[in-house]
């Protein structure tokens, strides 16, 4: 194959760099403003002209973030558990057993996938105030578990098809059952799966907004970019803007990275459901 | 014949049943009980979740309920869908909604399929493009919001102050257009990825012998490209689309729906947390989710048998 030549050359190389700036942009001006002192803020330039750590020394000692911080990591985390260990149940009965209702599974988890979410949000909030669970980590864990599902279920059963499955037949002639079969041998081949699907389900509890502002009333519950939305200055007469901007980059950037760190799995996870189908 | 040997008979009966219907072994047996107890737990919490409440909610759209007035709880039949449909909120909600989701599916669509393109074919750097790419599929979209908002904010924001300190949050229009933008930078490479996944299924060879028959690169991609990306297109437009018709952080954190800029699940929002109406927000919900089964129910003709899950089912 011929060299390319330049002309080429410098149009990709252009292409690339509008690509990935128009990404970098309003990620770095968010970063940039939560380096702004409050009088940087009211001068409309991209970078400070002044640095400071002000604004993350005021939220990181503020309850107001702090505990919705910790929020977000306990229903995240104990959500993503939940979800993942149901899911892969399900995911292998649909990639490898006979049963019937397996397509009605199917269907109900493609229509939970497309459920508008503000439709639940109603009889939600008054089921969850009639149950005791309004405002309490369990009334986001649960519906963060059930959107979670089709997502899993999806994801895990398209790896679960890719798994050599001679190995499960070898270790039920060697006289395991078909339960000894999925958790000796099969769990531990679809432990990739699971890792992108709960990494998955994560980011989707993570970035979850409207559940989170609807059933919860104080930081008891409320979620990080929930309270985000309820910010409000340290005083009536300074703006939020700049803590505001360092919790957006305090619950963007580990994520940031986390998604850069396991991309390919992201990617293929992303993907899976969607090409094979 | 006495009782019991008639109920023996019955029992003998119902234990040779399924045999001779579906002549199915121990083991088999013992499939199927494993397949439903592995499914039932993932099946209880999708239907609790679900299933439960928006019934729940068709029962609720039919009460007058208002949590200001909880002693006026009254049946009322369909007046709260009357009440909905017959006011211009509803339907401006609507008319929204559906520019929004149009307008930012279709330029997600063409800058997706760029992207995808660039990512396929760019002879360097490729990796950090799709890093980079990434980024905003990571990102939090509140605080995606919070950056559009600030940029936009006149006195605070770099784009403000770059078009004359401008204030387009404050005009219908140019709202929208901002939440349009915000939806398109924080979703398209969520599109491009689900393209590239289908770009990457389009044979090499293809290509090259169109090339050697002196196609453009333009018939190229018409005749030969698009054609075998339609499924994986159909299924990036089927997420997008529904996706975007419940677009609600954006809009939340961008103008709070003010400026008639609100959506439908802005509505829905508003009308159960600002009028603390049940009976209203319910018939909203069922409307909204009467619409997005609309849409989900088109998309699926449309797929034919290329729908997600299809495949997965033929097991």
């Amino acid at each position: 194959m011929a060299r390319p030549d330049t002309g080429k050359k410098v149009g990709w190389g252009a292409a690339n760099t509008i690509a990935v700036a128009l990404t970098l942009i309003p990620v770095l001006w968010i970063v940039s403003l939560s380096f702004k002192t409050p009088a940087g803020i009211l001068d409309a330039t991209f970078w400070p002209k002044q640095w400071t750590w002000s604004n993350y020394s005021s939220i990181l000692q503020s309850s107001q973030f702090i505990r919705p911080l910790l929020n977000s990591i306990g229903i995240g985390v104990i959500a993503t558990v939940i979800a993942v260990l149901l899911a892969s149940m399900a995911a292998y009965a649909v990639a490898r057993l006979a049963f019937p209702g397996k397509q009605v599974l199917i269907g109900m988890a493609l229509l939970i996938a497309m459920f508008p979410a503000i439709s639940l949000v109603t009889p939600m909030f008054n089921i969850e105030r009639a149950l005791g669970l309004f405002d309490t980590w369990p009334g986001l864990i649960i519906p963060y578990v059930a959107f979670g599902l089709p997502l899993g279920i999806y994801i895990l059963s398209a790896f679960f098809r890719e798994i050599p499955w001679e190995l499960e037949k070898a270790a039920k002639m060697d006289g395991a059952t078909p339960f000894q079969a999925f958790t000796k041998v099969i769990a531990p081949l679809a432990a990739p799966g699971m890792v992108t699907t709960a990494i998955l389900v994560f980011l989707f509890c993570w970035n979850e907004f409207l559940f989170a502002i609807s059933l919860t009333s104080t930081i008891s519950a409320r979620t990080a970019p929930a309270a985000l939305a309820f910010f409000s200055g340290s005083s009536q007469f300074t703006s939020p803007t700049g803590p505001i901007s360092a919790a957006a980059v305090v619950i963007t950037i580990p994520i940031i990275i986390f998604v850069l760190f396991f991309q390919r799995r992201i990617v293929a996870g992303l993907t899976s459901g969607a090409v094979k189908g | 014949m006495s009782v019991q040997s008639q109920a023996a008979t019955v029992r003998a009966a119902e234990q040779a049943r399924p045999t001779r219907r579906g002549r199915l072994s121990e083991g088999a047996r013992a499939e199927r009980r494993l397949g439903w107890l592995l499914c039932a737990p993932a099946v209880i919490v999708m239907i609790a979740v679900t299933a439960y409440p928006i019934a729940y909610a068709v029962y609720l759209s039919l009460e007058r309920y208002n949590l200001e007035i909880p002693s006026a709880v009254k049946f009322v039949g369909l007046s709260n869908y009357g009440a909905v449909l017959g006011s211009w909120y509803w339907w401006h909600a609507l008319i929204v909604t559906l520019i929004i989701t149009v307008a930012s599916v279709a330029i997600e669509l063409v800058l997706g399929m760029l992207l995808a393109l660039l990512m396929h074919r760019t002879i360097f750097g490729r990796n950090t493009v799709r890093t980079s790419a990434l980024i905003p599929y990571g990102i939090v979209t509140v605080a995606a919001a919070y950056s559009w908002f600030f940029a936009w904010t006149p006195g605070t924001g770099y784009l403000s102050a770059l078009t004359g300190s401008s204030a387009p949050l404050s005009h219908t229009g140019q709202a929208i257009a901002v939440i349009i933008l915000a939806e398109v930078w924080k979703t398209t490479p969520f599109m491009a990825l689900l393209l590239l996944a289908g770009l990457s299924l389009v044979p090499e060879d293809l290509q090259r012998a169109a090339k050697v028959d002196g196609a453009t690169a333009w018939q190229r991609f018409v005749r030969i490209t698009l054609p075998l990306m339609k499924p994986a297109i159909l299924v990036a437009l089927l997420f997008r689309t529904l996706d975007a018709f419940r677009i609600f952080d954006n809009i939340y954190i961008l103008t709070k729906g003010g400026n008639s800029t609100g959506s439908v699940s802005i509505l829905g929002y508003d009308n159960l947390f600002g009028a603390l109406n049940l009976g209203i927000g319910s018939a909203i919900s069922i409307l909204i989710f009467i619409c997005v089964a609309i849409i989900a129910v088109l998309f699926i003709k449309g797929f034919g048998t290329a729908a997600p899950g299809t495949d997965t089912g033929r097991r």
